[in-house]
């Protein structure tokens, strides 16, 4: 009884978990193809089994493209050949062309090569095709026995890759972060439009204030630092006015947040001087997005820490029950001794310092202020939220379920991307999941809460 | 008196056709029996009380007439013939008028546009305005309270309101009307005109099914008494043949000696006062006193400005004048939240509105106040808040599963001692209670006037608002008359009957202190 009860909450709670893991199997499964590892690793699993068959006792011309990802392959190839005792007779990085020309050289030295070593990509080169093998050998004897040696190829799904869903999780930071912010909003039973906006006033406010004020191109990392706090004080600030008047005035906040998004637009533009982009000088602007933290981009480690800290926030302390408080029945709240007022301001202060964040994280990627930056997102924002299973009525959420939800979003994106479906189509599937998961999450709610006395 | 006697005598041969017949209805609810084997009968013309506790299943009863609950075992005729109840228009088209407690109101629309509603031919059928307006005014003439059909619901009053749901259930045809809790909201004369409307339907030869907890109005009103406890049925006997003491013995299941627990205390000093509060029409100039170990009562019809008076004391408005001393200190409380660090406390009559979020869990409702004594680090400590709770689910003896249960989900009475633990919590010096036994059965009724009486005794000053006189009568050691904004009186509890109090508060009477 009481472990069914468990479950139960369980799925109420989390029950989003399993849409995200179902989508992605399903994704998964779409997008099996031939996979052909190019990375170091494979190279030196190649290498051994190449001594491993053949023996030690061969001759072996290492070839990759000129680029700094191959010249890795080639150096773990060569090394690990050398290790296993076979010789290499060359490291050949380049095009077929310059391969050509070292083949013919090292068949006029009378050089004997018994392997090509190097990956997927290369070997289907025209130049090591068999009749120009045959060709080759025919003119030299040192190249009568030239043979191909590759990585084997496998199928994987291309979602599945590390690549791709880092991807995924940097492209969706952004959103994640405002649908923090928004979740708490939400949960107050009101609304924030104004992100998407507020985002793009972020970004042409940091870049106006490097130019303008901070230095421009000699603009150090500490003045970025600064531009980025000044971006965020305002979208902060920009919260707190929406905030008053939600409370002050009793103005619904959908009215509120419907003008703030409009005037927040608009001075983009203003600032922006009509231009599409603020171009910013400053060297350090783009360290922001392009570092990262043990190989994990910052933007993403960034979301992940906030995601971590509101779900504290949000359960254990006494602010993240006020906001619960306020959302599930303002008067009692207030009758309760809860600070309502204050409450209510500072969740749209913390949605708008969200949106801030988006912005500031927007001009250090694009390396400009973006007017048009964040157009539409506040839909795709709320849509997280809602997906994640907060509740517009207020009252009821969760900031892990926010996290799911944007997830979600991300990867249905991703995997019709992948599927090769057109932006317009893309619309369509992207509001009917949306649709068909608020829905789930409905009939859920009435299978588990049955109708009482 | 044999257990069913009486109803076997009810069956007589000159005893009219049955209007209403509902046989052997059973139905369960995941982990609760709401209904075993309930069994009612209706016939025309007559009253009948379903009485029970809360949670002894007369709301499920009466929705399963209704059609929200489909039974699982039992039979529903209607004149005889068999009938299936699957919808609430299936009830409606039946014949059965529901007016729940929460009026279905649209406040938007008037009072004609709401007996109306739904009635349309089609959404797209043109709509004969006077033709509505004629019959509307006669429906209002056939329950003897003319109300203006081109009102809007939003401005009538509740005992008006109630009126239109009438109307609109006779408008359905209805030879069945059920009401449940109908007086809860009105004030003492609307009670009385609510009374001559049920003995109107009656003459008319409707069947009404009466739910109240007042047994004031069951000794008016019911011909017959039909008793539910935890799901059974208890029986339905002839009104006459039961006393009041009977009537609660069957509900609770034990005999309640009083009504009221007997208590002396001695009193001590002068622990709040308040000095010309005024606030617009509703208060004017509003003194008075409580002492520690008293239990003050406030009297008054609704309207009388008891609950905006209170609100001023607990911070929840702000006075335009006058002044609030506690224990000597003058106070200056602007928000709740300063009223409750004072330690006043108010307890409102609107439990589930105001006194509780009613989504969230008992603990959650308890520990809101109080979050400070739980939190060390930033963090709240959920073990400490649940010791602290687990106290008083002991000493309050509230009916939950645990601190995790929905406070929606708990009886009226539990709801109210979670409220009240959760300024015990807060070590509330003043405690106002504001219709505090409002929609509570007797059994837990009486729970909580014990409650009061432990709090006074322990040094407390209680102010107690109430509207049923017995209440006021019972527990106060002196009574605040208010009338109109103004107070109209003090009494002394001692020898005072209801007419003493009425008097001052109908302001037939001119102002007297003691």
């Amino acid at each position: 009884m009481k472990k069914q009860k468990y479950i139960r909450v369980f799925l109420v709670d989390y029950g989003m978990v399993f849409v995200l893991m179902a989508l992605c199997i399903l994704i998964s499964v779409l997008t099996i193809s031939d996979m052909h590892p190019e990375d170091p690793a494979a190279a030196r699993s190649l290498a051994r089994s190449l001594v491993k068959e053949v023996g030690s006792d061969i001759n072996v011309l290492v070839v990759a493209r000129k680029t700094s990802a191959d010249e890795a392959y080639a150096t773990a190839l060569q090394d690990e050949l050398e290790a296993g005792g076979a010789h290499v007779v060359a490291v050949e990085l380049g095009t077929p062309a310059t391969l050509r020309t070292r083949l013919e050289v090292l068949g006029q030295q009378d050089e004997r090569v018994d392997f090509v070593a190097t990956h997927d990509f290369s070997s289907k080169w025209r130049v090591l095709s068999s009749e120009s093998r045959q060709e080759m050998a025919s003119l030299y004897p040192a190249l009568s026995k030239l043979k191909i040696a590759k990585p084997p190829s496998y199928r994987w799904p291309t979602f599945l890759t590390a690549n791709n869903l880092i991807g995924i999780l940097n492209q969706n930071a952004p959103i994640a972060i405002m649908a923090i912010g928004m979740t708490l909003v939400i949960i107050t039973a009101g609304i924030d439009l104004s992100v998407g906006s507020l985002m793009a006033l972020a970004a042409v406010v940091t870049a106006k204030s490097l130019e303008s004020y901070l230095g421009g191109e000699d603009a150090s990392g500490l003045s970025v630092v600064f531009a980025f706090l000044i971006a965020m004080g305002v979208c902060a600030l920009a919260g707190v006015f929406a905030g008053v008047i939600v409370t002050a005035f009793k103005v619904p906040p959908f009215v509120v947040t419907l003008g703030l998004m409009m005037v927040a637009r608009g001075m983009s533009y203003i600032l922006a001087g009509g231009a599409d982009a603020v171009k910013i000088e400053a060297e350090s602007i783009g360290t922001l997005y392009s570092s990262s933290v043990l190989g994990i981009p910052s933007q993403i480690v960034l979301m992940v820490v906030l995601f971590i800290v509101a779900h504290i926030v949000m359960n254990h302390t006494a602010f993240g029950r006020y906001v619960y408080a306020v959302g599930g029945n303002e008067t009692a709240a207030r009758l309760s001794g809860v600070p309502v007022v204050a409450v209510l301001i500072a969740v749209y202060a913390i949605c708008g310092l969200a949106a801030g964040l988006a912005g500031v994280l927007d001009a250090s990627h694009f390396g400009t202020g973006r007017p048009k930056a964040g157009e539409f997102y506040e839909l795709q924002v709320i849509a997280a939220v809602v997906v994640g299973g907060t509740s517009l009525m207020g009252g009821e959420g969760k900031i892990f379920g926010t996290f799911i939800g944007a997830l979600i979003l991300g990867v249905i994106q991703n995997g019709l991307n992948m599927a090769g479906v057109d932006s317009y189509s893309q619309m369509v599937i992207y509001g009917a999941l949306i649709l068909v998961a608020v829905l789930i999450d409905q009939l859920k709610k009435k299978v588990v809460k049955p109708a009482s006395s | 008196m044999a257990e069913d006697s009486s109803l076997d005598n009810l069956d007589g041969p000159n005893r009219p056709q049955p209007l209403l017949e509902m046989s052997n209805v059973s139905k369960s609810f995941p982990g609760v029996r709401a209904l075993a084997d309930v069994s009612l009968t209706l016939y025309p013309g007559e009253v009948l009380a379903l009485l029970g506790e809360n949670g002894a299943g007369k709301s499920t009863l009466i929705k399963t007439l209704g059609g929200v609950h489909t039974p699982d075992a039992g039979t529903i005729s209607i004149e005889g013939q068999p009938i299936q109840i699957d919808s609430p228009t299936a009830s409606q088209q039946a014949g059965v008028g529901i007016i729940y407690q929460e009026f279905n109101l649209i406040p938007g629309l008037t009072a004609r546009e709401n007996i109306f509603l739904g009635q349309e031919a089609s959404a797209f059928s043109w709509i004969g305005k006077r033709h509505e307006h004629e019959q509307a005014e006669e429906l209002f003439s056939r329950i003897g309270v003319p109300v203006n059909p081109d009102a809007l619901c939003r401005d009538l009053t509740v005992a008006q309101q109630q009126v239109v749901e009438i109307a609109k259930a006779l408008a359905l045809k209805a030879r069945i009307v059920v009401m449940d809790e109908p007086s809860a909201a009105l004030t003492p004369r609307e009670v009385e005109g609510l009374y001559q409307i049920v003995d109107e339907l009656r003459r008319q030869g409707i069947g009404i099914i009466y739910i109240s907890h007042r047994l004031d109005e069951i000794d008016r009103l019911a011909d017959r008494i039909m008793v539910l406890r935890d799901g059974q049925d208890i029986g339905t006997r002839d009104a006459k043949s039961l006393t009041r003491d009977k009537v609660i013995e069957l509900m609770v299941g034990r005999s309640l000696d009083n009504e009221f627990p007997d208590e002396t205390r001695p009193v001590g000093e002068v622990r709040l006062e308040v000095t010309n509060l005024s606030r617009g029409k509703a208060v004017q100039d509003v003194s008075f006193k409580v002492h520690g170990g008293e239990i003050l009562g406030v009297a008054g019809l609704v309207g009388a400005g008891r609950t905006e008076t209170v609100r001023l004391l607990f911070g929840a408005d702000r006075p335009d004048s006058g002044a609030v001393f506690l224990d000597g200190e003058q106070l200056q409380i602007r928000t709740p939240r300063q009223g409750i660090a004072k330690g006043i406390c108010l307890l409102t009559e609107d439990r589930k509105g105001q006194g509780l979020i009613l989504g969230q869990t008992v603990q959650e409702n308890f520990g809101l106040p109080n979050l400070r004594d739980f939190v060390s680090g930033g963090l709240i400590r959920k073990s400490t808040e649940t010791a602290a709770f687990d106290r008083y689910i002991e000493q309050l003896q509230i009916k939950v599963t645990g601190g995790g249960q929905v406070a929606e989900t708990l009886s009226g009475g539990n709801q109210q001692k979670v409220v009240l633990a959760k300024w015990l919590q807060r070590n509330a010096e003043v405690i106002i209670f504001d219709e505090p036994t409002r929609g509570i059965d007797v059994g837990a009724k009486y729970e909580i006037y014990l409650l009061m009486n432990e709090l006074a005794r322990q040094g407390k000053a209680i102010i107690m608002i109430s509207s049923e006189l017995p209440e006021v009568l019972g527990m106060s050691d002196r009574i605040l008359v208010m009338h109109e904004g103004k107070v109209a009186g003090c009494l002394v509890n001692d020898e005072v009957s209801q007419e003493d109090v009425m008097k001052l508060a109908t302001g037939t009477k001119d102002a007297v202190s003691v």
